[in-house]
C-alpha cells in the first residue's frame, strides 16, 4: 500500500491578471467539498495588470489555521513565479511550470520539475483562457484526485455560457491530468493525499463571514468606500441587502460613510461601515461623534500595512493604537478582534449588539489575513444568532409632551445607560448634539453637568469584559507554564503550530489569544502573565503595540516577537524565536 | 394638526441681535406646520457654526453633527427612516469649504430631503473669517489686505452637479422664503436652498440694505422659466447669482430611494431584525 499524507501546501503563481486567482479558487472549492480543510493567503500587489501574484492554499484532513512554513507543490504560469518561490519548496518538492515558458529551476536537486504545455493545450481545446484548468487537471493528477470531482464547481462557473463551455474546461482540466501523469510514469510518491471525511464545510474569507455576520445582526445599511482588504463586505452586501430592504451606498469618502451610519443608527437601523487604516483616518471624528452623542455604531478595520498608503495588500497589525485612542477627547469605544473566520462571523453579531446595547463605537478589528485569507469554516450555528438592542424603546407609552419639555435622552443611570428613543417618535423629542449637553440632549458648559455626563458615558462599557463571550482565547494545559504566548487576530494558527512543536522540545507553553482589546480584559490575564514564568506576544507591528496595551493595563512587562515585513507569521519563525527565549 | 406655535421651544438662541438666522428659524417653523408635519415628523439635522445651533431652536428631532458633515449624517437618517421629513441646515463654511464634497455628492445622489445653507459670507462663530462665498478683495481677520480667491457661484455649482431643485432667498424676505422650505420639502429629490443670512457683527460689506440694493427678484423677471436649465445658468451669471426665488425644478426626477432596487417602502427603522432559519441556511450554503 502507499504511503499516503494528511496535509499538503500547494501553490499557484503568475503574473497578476492572469486568472491565478481562479486557478486557485478552482482547486480549492473543488477540496472544500471532497471534505478536506483548507487555509489560503494571497499574494498580491497594489495593480490589476502584471506584477507577481501568487495564492497559496494549504490542504489538510485536519483543521488548520495557518499557512504552512514551506511548499510541497509550486504550479507556475512563468518564469518570475519559479525564481520569487523556488526557495519556500521543501526537499523533494514538485515545480509544474506551463511549458511555454521554458521553465528552468535550480540545479541544487531539491525539487523536480515537470513543464506541462498549460497554453499549448488550452489552445488546442479552443482558448489559451483556459491554461489555468490545464493547471488544475495537473496538480489534482499530482494529489490523485479525479477529475470528475470538478465537474460540479466547473458548472456553477461556465454553465451560464453554455454545455459546450463545461466541458471544454473539464477536457482541459482531463487532458492537464492526463499529460501531468504520463510525464511522471504514473502517481508520484509522498503526494497521494488521505481521503477526507466528505462532510460539508462553509469555505470562506473573514470578510465574507462579517457580509453574513452583518445580515444575521439584522444590519439592513451599509455606507461605505472601497478598500483593500476591505472592499469585499460591501460587494457581498449590495448584493445581499435588497432582499432585506435595504442596500449599500458607496460614498464620496469615508467621513461621508461613518456620518451616514451615524445617522441611520440614529434614526434605528443597524447600519455600519468598513474600511482599512486610512478610511479609519478619516472616521476618526466621527467615531467620537458616535461616542459623545451615544449613538450606536459599528466600524470594522481590516488592517492592513501602514503608516499612510504603506503596504495596501500586505499584513499587519499596526492600527490597534489608533483603533484604542484615535479620537479627540474621551469616550466609551469597543474593540473586538476575531482570530478566525468563525469568530468574525459571530463577533460581527456581537458588535452589532454591544453597539446598541452600550450605545457606543464598537470596532470590530481584523487583519488582512483573516479577511482575506481563505478558510474552510465548520457550519455557523443558526441558534447562537441573537439580536439584543439593550434600552431601545420603539413603542414607548409617552405623555404628552408640551414644547419646552424634551425627553431625557441622557437621564443619569446606575450602569450610565440611559432609555434610547427613535426619531419620529411621538412625544419623544429631544436634542443629540457633540456639543457636552445635558440630559435632554441641549447644549450645557456648566461644570458639574460636565463631570456628570462624562462619568456616564465612561462608566458604561465597565461590563463589557464581563459580558463579551470570550475574552481571551485559552488554549493552556499548564498550570506555570515555561512560557506564556499571547497573540490576536490572525496569528492564532500559527501560534498554536508552534506551541505543539514547543511541546515536542519539551517545554510547557500556554496560548492566550486577545478576543477584546477595549475595554481591556485585565482581570482574565492578569492571573494568567503571574503564573507563566515569561511571557511574549507575537505580533505583526514594529513597536509592539499590543505588549503596550498589556502593560498599561497590567503593569507587567513582556518580551515581544515582531514582524513587519508584509508577511504573515510562520509557524517555524515563532517556534524558532520563542526557543530562543527559552 | 399642529401649528407653527408647536414648533417653537423656548430654548434663547445665541444669535447676534439682528441675525438673520432668526428669520429662517421662523420659515422652517411656518413651512413645517403649513405643510402639515407634526413636531415629532420632522429631523433637522445641522452642522456646525451659528447656524448649526438651528437644530436645538425648533421644537423637533434635532441632531447637530461636525463641521461639515451634516449631508452625510441627514442622508442615513432618511435611508433609515423614509417617512420622517429631513431638512439638513448650516452655513456657507460647512456646506461650501469643509463639507463642499458633501454637498456636490449629496446633490448627484438626490436622496429626498432639504438643504438649507444659511449663508452669510463669512466664517462667524470663530469671529470673523473669510468664507469660499466671501467675495473677492473682502477684508476680515484671515484676508487683511481682502481676499484673492474668487468667491464660489454655489447655485450655478449645483446645477452643474444635476440639482433637481436649487433655489435662493434672502432671510428678510419670511414669505418667500417659507413657500421656498414648502416647496422643497415637498419635492421628490434633494433641494437646495441657499439663503443670504447677514452676519451683522462681522459683515459689514454684506448688509440687509446691501442685499435690498443689489438681490434681484425671479417673479420679477418676464418669462423667467424655473425648469429651463439653461435660462436658470444664464440668468446666475447676467445677475453675478444675486437672485432669489425658485431657481430650477426638476419635477419628474426620481430620487435615489425611488430607483433603489428591492428598497423598502416602509421604514427600514420599522423592521424585524431575526433573520429566520431557511433564509440564513440559503445564505450559509452558497459558501458550501
Amino acid at each position: 500500500m502507499r504511503h499516503m499524507i494528511d496535509q499538503l501546501s500547494w501553490k499557484v503563481g503568475g503574473q497578476q491578471g492572469e486568472g491565478i486567482e481562479s486557478t486557485g479558487e478552482i482547486f480549492s472549492v473543488a477540496l472544500n467539498r471532497l471534505g478536506y480543510y483548507l487555509y489560503g493567503y494571497r499574494q498580491f500587489s497594489s495593480r490589476i495588470k502584471g506584477g507577481h501574484t501568487n495564492n497559496k492554499i494549504r490542504v489538510s484532513t485536519n483543521q488548520i489555521n495557518a499557512i504552512s512554513d514551506d511548499l510541497d507543490i509550486l504550479v507556475a504560469f512563468d518564469q518570475e513565479t519559479i525564481d520569487v518561490n523556488y526557495q519556500e519548496l521543501r526537499p523533494g518538492g514538485v515545480v509544474i511550470a506551463d511549458a511555454k515558458c521554458k521553465p528552468t529551476i535550480p540545479d541544487d536537486g531539491k525539487a523536480s520539475l515537470y513543464d506541462v504545455p498549460f497554453t499549448e493545450i488550452a489552445k488546442e481545446l479552443g482558448t489559451p483562457l483556459m491554461k489555468n484548468m490545464v493547471a488544475v487537471g495537473a496538480s489534482s493528477a499530482i494529489l490523485g484526485i479525479s477529475a470528475d470531482h470538478y465537474q460540479e464547481v466547473v458548472e456553477e462557473i461556465f454553465l451560464k455560457k453554455g454545455e459546450s463551455v463545461v466541458e471544454k474546461n473539464m477536457q482541459a482540466i482531463r487532458k492537464g491530468a492526463a499529460y501531468f501523469s504520463e510525464q511522471a510514469g504514473g502517481q508520484l510518491d509522498d503526494f497521494l493525499l488521505k481521503e477526507a471525511d466528505g462532510k460539508k464545510r462553509m469555505f470562506m474569507i473573514g470578510n465574507d463571514a462579517i457580509g453574513l455576520g452583518a445580515i444575521a445582526a439584522g444590519s439592513r445599511f451599509m455606507a461605505a468606500y472601497p478598500i483593500t482588504p476591505a472592499s469585499e463586505i460591501m460587494e457581498y452586501l449590495i448584493k445581499k441587502f435588497p432582499d432585506f430592504g435595504g442596500t449599500v451606498i458607496q460614498t464620496e469618502d469615508e467621513i461621508a460613510a461613518a456620518n451616514m451610519a451615524i445617522g441611520s443608527n440614529y434614526a434605528g437601523v443597524r447600519a455600519f461601515t468598513a474600511s482599512a487604516g486610512p478610511g479609519l483616518s478619516l472616521m476618526t471624528e466621527a467615531i467620537g461623534l458616535s461616542g459623545m452623542t451615544e449613538t450606536p455604531m459599528v466600524i470594522v478595520d481590516t488592517q492592513r500595512g501602514g503608516p499612510s498608503t504603506g503596504l495596501p495588500t500586505k499584513q499587519e497589525q499596526s492600527d490597534m493604537m489608533a483603533m484604542l485612542y484615535g479620537t479627540h477627547g474621551e469616550i466609551p469605544k469597543i474593540v473586538i478582534t476575531p482570530s478566525t473566520v468563525q469568530e468574525a462571523f459571530y463577533d460581527t453579531i456581537t458588535a452589532f449588539n454591544m453597539a446598541e446595547e452600550y450605545q457606543c463605537p464598537v470596532i470590530l478589528l481584523t487583519d488582512l489575513a483573516l479577511s482575506l485569507g481563505k478558510q474552510t469554516v465548520e457550519p455557523l450555528n443558526y441558534e447562537k444568532i441573537q439580536i439584543r438592542r439593550g434600552k431601545l424603546e420603539k413603542e414607548p407609552n409617552l405623555p404628552e409632551q408640551a414644547p419646552e419639555e424634551y425627553f431625557e435622552r441622557y437621564a443619569a443611570a446606575e450602569d450610565g445607560i440611559s432609555t434610547r428613543l427613535l426619531p419620529g417618535t411621538e412625544n419623544g423629542i429631544f436634542h443629540v448634539t457633540g456639543v457636552e449637553h445635558d440630559n435632554t440632549g441641549k447644549p450645557s458648559e456648566k461644570p458639574e453637568n460636565r463631570q456628570q455626563q462624562m462619568d456616564k458615558r465612561l462608566r458604561k462599557t465597565e461590563t463589557v469584559p464581563y459580558r463579551f463571550d470570550v475574552p481571551i482565547y485559552a488554549n493552556e494545559p499548564y498550570k506555570e507554564p515555561d512560557l506564556l504566548v499571547i497573540g490576536i487576530n490572525s496569528t492564532r494558527g500559527a501560534i498554536q503550530e508552534a506551541i505543539n512543536r514547543l511541546d515536542e522540545d519539551g517545554f510547557s507553553v500556554n496560548h492566550a489569544h486577545i478576543r477584546l482589546l477595549h475595554p481591556f480584559p485585565t482581570e482574565e490575564l492578569e492571573d494568567r502573565l503571574h503564573r507563566a514564568k515569561k511571557t511574549v506576544v507575537i505580533e505583526n507591528n514594529a513597536t509592539g503595540q499590543l505588549a503596550s496595551i498589556i502593560r498599561l493595563n497590567t503593569g507587567v512587562k513582556v518580551e515581544s516577537i515582531l514582524k513587519y515585513d508584509g508577511n504573515p507569521f510562520l509557524p517555524a519563525e515563532i517556534h524558532s524565536k520563542c526557543k530562543e527565549l527559552l | 394638526m399642529a401649528t407653527v406655535k408647536d414648533f417653537r421651544n423656548k430654548v434663547k438662541p445665541n444669535w447676534c441681535p439682528g441675525c438673520g438666522d432668526f428669520s429662517i428659524q421662523a420659515a422652517i417653523q411656518r413651512a413645517a406646520a403649513n405643510v402639515g408635519l407634526e413636531p415629532h415628523d420632522l429631523a433637522l439635522i445641522t452642522g456646525i457654526g451659528c447656524s448649526g445651533r438651528i437644530s436645538g431652536y425648533i421644537n423637533a428631532y434635532g441632531f447637530h453633527g461636525v463641521h461639515g458633515r451634516v449631508l452625510p449624517l441627514a442622508q442615513g437618517v432618511k435611508m433609515a427612516n423614509r417617512d420622517l421629513t429631513v431638512v439638513a441646515s448650516g452655513g456657507d463654511g460647512d456646506g461650501f469649504a469643509i463639507g463642499m464634497g458633501h454637498t456636490i455628492h449629496s446633490i448627484r445622489r438626490n436622496i429626498d430631503m432639504t438643504y438649507i445653507v444659511m449663508d452669510n459670507q463669512i466664517y462667524g462663530l470663530t469671529k470673523g473669517q473669510t468664507s469660499p462665498r466671501s467675495d473677492a478683495g473682502f477684508k476680515t481677520k484671515s484676508t487683511p489686505d481682502g481676499s484673492i480667491e474668487a468667491s464660489l457661484n454655489a447655485m450655478e455649482t449645483a446645477l452643474t452637479a444635476g440639482a433637481t431643485f436649487v433655489a435662493q432667498s434672502f432671510s428678510s424676505d419670511l414669505k418667500e422664503l417659507t413657500s421656498l422650505i414648502e416647496q422643497a420639502m415637498n419635492h421628490n429629490g434633494f433641494s437646495l436652498i441657499n439663503v443670504f443670512s447677514p452676519c451683522v457683527t462681522f459683515n459689514k460689506v454684506n448688509t440687509y440694505d446691501w442685499f435690498k440694493e443689489n438681490l434681484t427678484k425671479l417673479s420679477d423677471l418676464e418669462d423667467y422659466d424655473h425648469t429651463d436649465r439653461n435660462k436658470a445658468m444664464q440668468t446666475l451669471m447676467e445677475h453675478n447669482g444675486l437672485v432669489t426665488g425658485l431657481i430650477y425644478h426638476e419635477e419628474d426626477t426620481p430620487s435615489y430611494q425611488d430607483k433603489i432596487p428591492g428598497y423598502k417602502s416602509t421604514p427600514l427603522s420599522e423592521d424585524n431584525l431575526e433573520l429566520d432559519r431557511e433564509k440564513f441556511e440559503r445564505l450559509a450554503n452558497e459558501f458550501m
